[in-house]
C-alpha cells in the first residue's frame, strides 16, 4: 500500500487565478494570468494603460467572463452564492447616481450589499466625506467622487478590498490620506489588491507587486526584490585600469562601464573594500556611492514602454527578479 | 436569505425610482397628455359647438390618447367624457402615446445603469445579476401600476368635474370593471416598459434605445396599421401577432374608443391579453438572459 502525502490544507487565498485569459475578438486583453494574493498583504497590480489590469479585476469580480482559466476569491468562483460578501471593490473609477446625494448613494448600495445603514457614517468618516455627504453626487469634484467610490467599497467591511487606481483625481493630500487608509486597513487584517500605474504609490504601500504587460504577468515579487540588490556607482580614474581591477576583485559579471563610471553589482556594504582596493592600486576615486534602482526603472525594464522591442524584452525577462547584469 | 436579498434590492431600486426627477417628469407628462386629449380638448370642442353631440357642425378629431376618438365614435361627445366611460378613457392611450412614455421609463430605469456605469457598482456589492434585474422589473411594475392608477384617478376627477358642471348623472364603472381596466392597463404599460428595458440591455445605453423604441412605437406601428395592412393581406395577418395591435385590441375590448390612435380590435380581448402577457414575459426573460450572459464593461 502506497502512502499518499496529504494535500496541503489551509484557508484559501483571497485571490487566486489560474491560466486566466480574456479575448475581445482578436485582442488578447489578459493572457494566461496566474495570480495569487495572500491574506493580509497589500498587493500592487502594476502595468501601463491597456496592460489588462482592469480586465483582470473585472474577471475577479464576475463582471466579465474569462475566455479561459479560473478565478477564485476566498476559494469561491464568480457567481457562487456569497462570493462577494467579503469583497469590496472600486473598479475603473467611481460610478454613482448623479441625482442622489453621496449619503443616499451609499444607502442604495448598502441595501444592495445587505449592510446595515449604520455603517454608512463610518465609511463616510473613513474617507473624510462626512461634511459633504448630503450634497448631490453631481456636484462633487472628481476627488470627492473617488472618495465616495472608496467609501462604497468599504461598506461591507470587506476582508478583501480591490481598488483600481484609487488615487485618481485626488490632490496630494488626498493621495497621502488614501495611502494611509490603505495601510490602516491592511494593518487591521484587510487584504488589498491595488491596481495602479503610479509607481510611487505602489512602492509606498505594497508588500508585493505583480507587473502585467500586454495581458501577461511579467513578474511577481516583493517591492524590495523587484528593485533588486543595490549596486555601487564609482567614478574613478583611469577608468580602464579601474575596470580591470574591479573585474579581478569582484568577477567579470559584476562590473559594467556606464556613462564614464563603473556600476558594480555588489552590496553597498562592500564599498570600503572596493575603495581600499582601488586606492591600493593607485587609482583616484572621485566618487563612490550606493545606488538603488527605483520601481519606475524596473517597471520600464519589464514593460518595455510601448515599443515592440520592449515587449520582446518583457517576454524574455519572464518571471522572477529581472537580470540586469 | 435570497428572498431578503431580493427585497433589499427592490427597496434600493424603489429609492432610485422615487428620487429620480426624470421619473416624476414622465408621470407629469403622462397625466397632462391623458387629461388634455381625453377630457380637455374634447370638452372644449363640445363647448365650442364643434362636436356633433353638442349641436355643432364639425368633428372632434381623434387626436389623443383617450376619448377624443370615443367622442367621435360614440357620436356623443359629452357622454364619452362622463364617469361611465372612465375605464376606456383611462387606458385608451396606452397602445401608443402613454405606451411610449412607459417605454421611455423602462429604458431610463435599466439603461441609466449603462449610461452612468453603475451596473459594476451594484453588482460588486454582492447580489446576482438576476437579483438586480428582478429588482428593476419589480420597480417597473410598481411604477407602471402607479402611473395607471394616477391616470384613473385623474380621469375620475376630470370626468366627475365634467358631470358636475354639466349636471349629468354620475354612473361609475363597477369595482370589477375598474379592476379589470386597471389590470389591463397595467399589463399593457408593463409590456411597453419591459420592451424599453430589453432595448436598454440590448443596446447598452439610453439614447439609442429610446430613439429606436419610439420609432417603432410611434411610426412603424402606425405605418403598418394604416398603410401596409390595408394593402397587403399578409401584413394584416402579421399585425395580429404584434404587440401594438394586441394592446390596441385589449383596450378596445374594454371600451377605449376605436378612433383613438392605436386602438382597433383586430383580435379578441382574451387573445390580446394573452399575447400582450406573452410579450411581457418574453421581453423580460430575454433581457434577463442577456444581462446575465454579457460582460459588464
Amino acid at each position: 500500500m502506497t502512502d499518499i502525502p496529504p494535500e496541503p490544507t489551509g484557508p484559501p487565498h483571497p485571490v487566486e487565478t489560474s491560466g486566466l485569459s480574456k479575448r475581445y475578438g482578436d485582442l488578447v486583453a489578459v493572457d494566461s494570468l496566474d495570480l495569487t494574493v495572500r491574506a493580509g498583504e497589500v498587493y500592487g497590480f502594476l502595468g501601463p494603460n491597456g496592460a489588462g489590469k482592469t480586465s483582470t479585476l473585472r474577471m475577479l469580480l464576475g463582471l466579465v467572463r474569462p475566455t479561459a482559466g479560473t478565478v477564485r476569491l476566498f476559494g469561491r468562483p464568480p457567481g457562487a452564492p456569497g462570493q462577494l460578501d467579503q469583497v469590496g471593490a472600486l473598479i475603473e473609477g467611481p460610478a454613482c447616481y448623479p441625482y442622489l446625494s453621496g449619503r443616499d448613494n451609499l444607502r442604495v448600495l448598502a441595501r444592495y450589499a445587505g449592510t446595515p445603514s449604520i455603517r454608512i457614517r463610518t465609511v463616510l468618516e473613513l474617507v473624510d466625506l462626512a461634511d459633504r455627504a448630503g450634497d448631490r453626487y453631481a456636484s462633487y469634484s472628481l476627488g470627492m467622487k473617488q472618495r465616495l467610490g472608496v467609501a462604497a467599497a468599504l461598506l461591507k467591511d470587506p476582508r478583501l478590498l480591490i481598488l483600481d487606481e484609487p488615487t485618481n483625481g485626488l490632490d496630494p493630500a488626498g493621495m497621502a490620506d488614501m495611502r494611509a487608509l490603505i495601510r490602516r486597513l491592511a494593518s487591521a487584517g484587510c487584504t488589498v489588491l491595488l491596481s495602479s500605474h503610479l509607481l510611487g504609490e505602489v512602492q509606498q504601500v505594497c508588500d508585493r507587486v505583480g507587473v502585467v504587460s500586454r495581458g501577461r504577468l511579467v513578474t511577481e515579487s516583493t517591492v524590495a526584490d523587484l528593485r533588486g540588490t543595490a549596486s555601487l556607482r564609482v567614478l574613478v580614474e583611469p577608468l580602464g585600469a579601474a575596470e580591470e581591477r574591479a573585474r579581478a576583485l569582484l568577477g567579470p559579471d559584476r562590473v559594467r562601464v556606464v556613462d564614464g563610471g563603473l556600476d558594480l553589482a555588489v552590496d553597498p556594504d562592500q564599498a570600503a573594500r572596493v575603495n581600499t582596493a582601488f586606492v591600493e592600486a593607485g587609482l583616484a576615486v572621485r566618487e563612490l556611492r550606493p545606488r538603488e534602482r527605483d520601481l519606475e526603472q524596473v517597471f520600464f525594464e519589464l514593460t518595455g514602454g510601448t515599443d515592440a522591442a520592449g515587449a520582446q524584452r518583457s517576454e524574455e525577462v519572464g518571471h522572477g527578479v529581472p537580470a540586469t547584469y | 436569505m435570497a428572498f431578503r436579498r431580493l427585497t433589499d434590492v427592490l427597496a434600493a431600486e424603489l429609492v432610485k425610482l422615487v428620487r429620480r426627477p426624470a421619473n416624476w417628469l414622465l408621470l407629469a407628462v403622462a397625466l397632462v397628455l391623458s387629461l388634455t386629449f381625453t377630457y380637455l380638448v374634447p370638452y372644449a370642442g363640445y363647448l365650442d359647438g364643434t362636436d356633433p353631440a353638442g349641436g355643432g357642425t364639425g368633428n372632434v378629431p381623434p387626436t389623443g390618447p383617450g376619448s377624443g376618438g370615443v367622442a367621435e365614435a360614440a357620436g356623443d361627445g359629452l357622454a364619452a367624457l362622463l364617469p361611465a366611460e372612465l375605464v376606456g378613457n383611462s387606458i385608451g392611450g396606452l397602445p401608443i402615446f402613454l405606451g411610449a412614455i412607459m417605454l421611455i421609463l423602462g429604458v431610463l430605469t435599466v439603461g441609466g445603469e449603462y449610461g452612468w456605469g453603475t451596473w459594476k457598482t451594484l453588482f460588486t456589492q454582492g447580489p446576482s445579476r438576476l437579483a438586480g434585474y428582478a429588482g428593476k422589473l419589480g420597480t417597473l411594475a410598481v411604477a407602471t401600476l402607479g402611473t395607471v392608477l394616477a391616470i384613473f384617478v385623474s380621469g375620475a376627477a376630470a370626468s366627475g368635474l365634467v358631470a358636475g358642471v354639466e349636471g349629468q348623472p354620475v354612473h361609475w364603472p363597477s369595482p370589477a370593471e375598474l379592476a379589470v381596466g386597471v389590470g389591463a392597463g397595467w399589463l399593457v404599460a408593463m409590456m411597453w416598459a419591459s420592451f424599453g428595458a430589453l432595448l436598454a440591455v440590448l443596446l447598452r445605453g439610453v439614447a439609442l434605445p429610446v430613439g429606436l423604441g419610439l420609432v417603432w412605437l410611434l411610426a412603424v406601428q402606425n405605418l403598418l396599421a394604416s398603410l401596409a395592412a390595408p394593402l397587403l393581406d399578409w401584413v394584416a395577418q402579421v399585425q395580429k401577432g404584434l404587440p401594438g395591435p394586441n394592446a390596441g385590441s385589449l383596450v378596445a375590448a374594454l371600451g377605449a374608443g376605436p378612433g383613438t390612435p392605436g386602438v382597433e380590435q383586430v383580435v379578441g380581448g382574451g387573445q390580446a391579453a394573452l399575447t400582450v402577457a406573452g410579450y411581457l414575459v418574453g421581453f423580460a426573460l430575454l433581457a434577463g438572459a442577456l444581462l446575465r450572459r454579457r460582460d459588464i464593461l
